[in-house]
């Protein structure tokens, strides 16, 4: 028994990665759905803030992920979308990251064409500029002079919804959808506490924990955390798409891992004993 | 030609190569490692050109075509500074590049760092210099975690006195802090890993493999 339990312990790794890939394949082939039930979480509280905005009011969502983190930022965007959508109000999409603007164009046509949406009354995509942050500081100072067009080439005096709006302070809510720099830290820096404008958004789970400080300072209103978040949005909007789907692959994924994390102390534990509690 | 069932095919076999890796490096990995490092490479050069060099230099430098108006001298000097970061290509003129450098860093520190000290040090700070007898329960809890590993975390990080007594043992309670978090971390970054492996094996079961009649 201990002499099998250390050959656990020193298995060849590629039977770690088919027990991932079948746990990851499986449930996605047979459609599996597991519940997702959504807490007191950051994602609520975004949700919530979007909740309380009235129709008609001004939202900034930046797209600034590129197709290697679409999994996780798209279902976030699709979810944000609708419920912008469905509370009637404005989107000025743009982009810090270049591939960004087209993303962000794909879901927002989608949508608008869903919901009866128009553009340039109901949203307009900006498009990507580059400078990160010394781009975000410039919107301080007016948003004509770095956007003098759309995405498309309409001139920006001839965008009805954009009348309003003269730089970032204009804004109700700026969102991020963030898979790194420039994302979420600029816009904390350099629009949330330059110009007080309220920051949510949503990032790839790698970089969420780096962002939770934010919330408890109040520097951020809410925030989506990878596939979970997306999920999260997704329950909270009622409108399942595939974050929900991605839960369940996830979990049983997570299960996977936690197994073979165990099975793997269990094992570094007997060798340990068995070699008489020295260094393995 | 249908284009659309093209692309599928294209990113499906990509992807299969590059998983390829997993049983061992083999030329199908290869194929498709230097097949996207290329493409990105070139792809990413005519982007900037398209999107970046041209609206931000060049239609604002020669105006006429787009928004009407002269050619403007000003931005002949990005342009130069632009040309300075190509000089390290020849080592003669590699030191001219340090020039360009010297403006990238210089006014990204001006412009970064009282912002960077405010959001990410003095607010959080801030945030820290916290009641721990208001509240309920939960929060009192929660404040005097948040203080307590903030301290101890510090401590760890204090090396002009050694850590033995008291600073040893706040110094420990640091470290277990710091585990957690590395935890977390560690927690996070398998869950967008895994993640990133669901979106390819949708790809493949759900778009791919219904282009030959399977599933769907």
């Amino acid at each position: 028994m201990a002499g099998f339990i250390e050959k656990i312990g020193n298995m060849d790794r590629r039977i770690i990665f088919v027990l991932i890939a079948l746990s990851v394949i499986i449930p996605v082939s047979l459609n599996i759905i597991f519940p997702n039930p959504v807490g007191a979480e950051p994602s609520r509280e975004l949700y919530n803030y979007v909740d309380a905005l009235p129709a008609g009011a001004n939202v900034l969502l930046s797209f600034d992920y590129d197709p290697s983190t679409m999994p996780e930022l798209q279902p976030m965007a699709v979810a944000l979308t609708r419920q912008l959508f469905e509370k009637d109000i404005n989107i000025v999409a743009m982009a810090l990251w270049p591939q960004g603007a087209s993303l962000g164009q794909e879901v927002l046509s989608e949508q608008s064409a869903e919901q009866g949406k128009e553009q340039y009354t109901d949203w307009v995509n900006l498009g990507y500029k580059t400078g990160g942050g010394v781009l975000i500081v410039r919107l301080g100072s007016g948003f004509k002079a770095v956007f003098p067009e759309d995405k498309d080439g309409m001139n920006w005096d001839a965008i009805p919804m954009l009348s309003e709006i003269k730089d970032i302070s204009d804004f109700d809510l700026v969102l991020s959808l963030s898979a790194g720099d420039p994302g979420i830290p600029a816009w904390v820096m350099m629009a949330g506490d330059r110009f007080n404008v309220p920051i949510g958004g949503g990032c790839t789970a790698v970089s969420a924990p780096q962002f939770f400080p934010y919330l408890r300072s109040g520097q951020m209103i809410g925030l989506l955390g990878g596939l979970k978040g997306a999920a999260d949005y997704e329950t909270l909007t009622d409108s399942p798409g595939k974050g929900i789907e991605g839960m369940a692959p996830q979990s049983i994924a997570h299960l996977v891992i936690m197994l073979l994390i165990v099975v793997g102390n269990i094992s570094y534990f007997a060798s340990r004993r068995r070699s008489g509690g020295g260094a393995v | 030609m249908n284009w659309e069932i093209i692309g599928i095919w294209l990113g499906a076999l990509l992807t299969l190569c590059i998983y390829s890796f997993l049983y061992k490096d083999n030329p199908f990995y290869k194929f498709a490692e230097h097949l996207f490092i290329g493409m990105s490479a070139g792809y990413w050069v005519i982007y900037n050109i398209e999107n970046v060099l041209i609206p931000n230099w060049w239609y604002k430098m020669f105006p006429e075509g787009v928004s009407g108006g002269e050619f403007d001298w000003i931005w002949v000097i990005p342009g130069i500074f632009a040309l300075f970061m190509l000089a390290r290509i020849i080592p003669k003129t590699a030191g001219l590049s340090r020039l360009s450098l010297a403006m990238i860093v210089g006014a990204g520190a001006g412009l970064n760092m009282v912002s960077y000290f405010q959001t990410n040090a003095l607010a959080q700070v801030e945030d820290t210099i916290t009641s721990l007898s208001t509240g309920g329960a939960l929060e009192i809890i929660s404040n005097i975690v948040l203080v307590v590993g903030v301290v101890s975390g510090l401590v760890y990080f204090f090396f002009s006195k050694e850590h033995k007594g008291i600073v040893g043992k706040t110094a420990n309670i640091g470290i277990t802090i710091l585990m957690v978090a590395f935890g977390a971390s560690f927690g996070f970054t398998v869950m967008a890993r895994i993640s990133l492996l669901i979106g390819q094996v949708t790809f493949l079961l759900k778009d791919w493999l219904p282009t030959m009649g399977i599933g769907g």
